[in-house]
């Protein structure tokens, strides 16, 4: 039944131009940092080689484009997001689901689901671009390993969060602009601070993404972000609920 | 619920607050199979919010809901099987084809994988919308779209078809088509219809409950709203219209009263029916008759009438 609403969703997402429009235009701003960062790369080779531990390129192109896909897609999520809850409301087709025999657990996870299918293409793209420095000489596939589960982790806690607000308000647009801000504040978080002990270094996502894009995959930053997204997805089947009990 | 298996739907005593505002009271329903009721009101009386609690879209403050014996804030997954619902607004996604939305709602109804594509065309056929398979939900008329909503709502073949205005906005010729429709539902499936057109009530439903301010306030069969909207007066009309006074000699008249658009309501004694007599007195005078026809009450006058009695009980 999640598989059910989740195909539902994807393929209405691309039903929108909405989702190619972030596709595309994504494409083009990772293509641009990827040339340039290789382009990069390859001037300053000889001097880089003089380094005692010379970074590699996967490390001087690939995180770079992860990095970057991470905060185009910190923008981009919540405009995916909005629609779920939000227009199902104000459309009034949310009916369709509750009347239906389901559960508001499958609802929420269908409608996840449906979006991390989505966000999983666009982490494909993001790893293809990656990939193709294997056609120029070996590259450090663990490093894109970490960079690929780090984002594809950081998606759903992205996607958790603007699932929750969408279910908060019929209108789209305040719930685009909401998740976006709550989604920014978290990823900015640590720089309120220069303690790096600080909680609010630890709650910062930004943080939590950091270790995974130099390559490191902790179990810390691991069990942050899934119990961030699943914090998120329950509190939205909370929601639904409350919207029936209040009316 | 240990009554007889026919009964699809009951509830008892269900009652909705919105903070400390009343919207139903201690409402009472019992649908038998095959029966086609309606839920008759003025705007505001609660029928969408009764809809919404048997759907299970809303929960009640207090009270309960059966679904074939099944209870449906106990076992909702269950009770929600046998449900069709058709809310005010019908619940489309615009972005689909027919075939597409409503392949979607049997898979969420699990309808069986195999039978599937069978149940999507038949119900297809049913409604009226074979030719409109591979269009786009938004690019259907109201109509269309009124159709497609019904038909999502009995693809499942569920024992209880609960349809709030389902004739709301549509054309005359749409509308008959579905109240046809309707009736044919009624053979298979119980219905509940929530409306505040009174022909509709009479053309579709079997047995009828009025309701006011979230209360019921006539349940009766469909020929006992008849009788009480029948009234003893007669209602006509002259090209050439003669005095108040020369229509009350008539034999049979108790009294006549000028009404709008030069009509006069002519009240009856209980036992001398006057109708012939007003023709021939006609004929004579040449009044030259019009119109001659007993009154009904408009659905206003039921209401007054019945919260009146209401308040006398």
């Amino acid at each position: 039944m999640i598989g059910v609403i989740a195909w539902k969703e994807f393929r209405s997402l691309f039903a929108s131009p909405l989702a190619w429009i972030i596709l595309a235009i994504m494409q083009v701003i990772l293509a641009w940092v990827f040339l340039y960062q290789l382009s990069g790369y390859m001037e300053n080779l000889p001097r880089i080689q003089q380094l005692a531990n010379p970074p590699g390129i996967t490390e001087i192109v690939s995180s770079a484009v992860f990095g970057f896909a991470a905060i185009l897609l910190l923008m981009a999520v919540p405009l995916l997001t909005m629609r779920l809850f939000s227009e199902e409301r104000r459309n009034q087709t949310l009916t369709l689901l509750l009347s239906a025999p389901i559960s508001n657990l499958e609802i929420v996870l269908g409608k996840f689901a449906g979006l991390m299918l989505f966000l999983a293409l666009a982490l494909g793209l993001v790893l293809l671009m990656s990939a193709s420095l294997a056609l120029g000489g070996p590259i450090d596939w663990g490093l894109i390993g970490a960079n690929s589960l780090g984002l594809l982790l950081l998606l759903s806690a992205f996607a958790a969060l603007g699932l929750f607000i969408s279910s908060l308000t019929q209108h789209a647009v305040i719930a685009a602009f909401a998740s976006f801000g709550a989604l920014l504040l978290l990823w900015i978080l640590n720089g309120m601070t220069q303690d790096p002990n600080h909680p609010l270094v630890y709650v910062s996502l930004m943080k939590h993404f950091e270790g995974f894009n130099r390559g490191l995959i902790g179990t810390a930053d691991v069990a942050y972000l899934l119990l961030f997204a699943a914090t998120f997805l329950i509190l939205t089947m909370r929601q639904l609920d409350a919207k029936r009990l209040q009316g | 619920m240990t009554e007889s298996a026919d009964i699809t739907l009951s509830t008892h005593r269900l009652t909705r607050r919105y903070g400390n505002a009343l919207a139903v009271a201690d409402l009472d329903l019992e649908l038998k199979r095959g029966e086609v009721l309606g839920l008759l009101g003025p705007n505001g009386a609660g029928k969408t919010t009764t809809m919404q609690m048997l759907t299970g879209n809303l929960a009640p403050s207090s009270g309960s809901v059966s679904i074939c014996g099944i209870d449906l804030l106990e076992k909702p997954r269950l009770a929600k099987a046998k449900i069709g619902y058709l809310p005010e607004t019908p619940p489309l996604y615009r972005e689909l084809t027919v075939d597409e939305f409503l392949t979607f709602c049997g898979r969420l109804h699990r309808v069986p994988r195999g039978e599937l594509s069978q149940a999507v065309k038949q119900t297809k056929a049913r409604c009226g919308l074979d030719d409109m398979g591979r269009r786009l939900i938004a690019h259907l008329s109201k109509g269309y779209q009124q159709r497609v909503g019904i038909a999502q709502a009995i693809l499942h073949q569920p024992d209880v078809v609960i349809l709030d205005e389902p004739t709301v906005g549509l054309d005359p010729n749409q509308i008959r088509e579905i109240r046809a429709l309707i009736r044919e539902l009624g053979g298979s499936h119980s219905v509940i219809l929530s409306t505040h057109i009174l022909p509709e009530v009479e053309a579709i439903c079997d047995r009828v409950q009025i309701m006011h301010r979230g209360k019921i306030v006539f349940a009766d069969s469909i020929d006992g709203l008849r009788r009480s909207r029948q009234t003893e007066n007669l209602v006509v009309g002259f090209m050439r219209p003669p005095t108040l006074e020369a229509l009350k000699a008539i034999t049979g008249v108790k009294d006549a009263q000028a009404m709008e658009n030069n009509l006069i309501r002519v009240l009856c004694h209980q036992d001398v029916h006057p109708a012939e007599a007003i023709t021939r007195s006609a004929a004579e005078n040449n009044w030259g008759l019009t119109q001659l026809s007993p009154e009904h009450t408009s659905l206003e006058d039921v209401f007054a009438q019945l919260t009146r009695q209401e308040v006398a009980a």
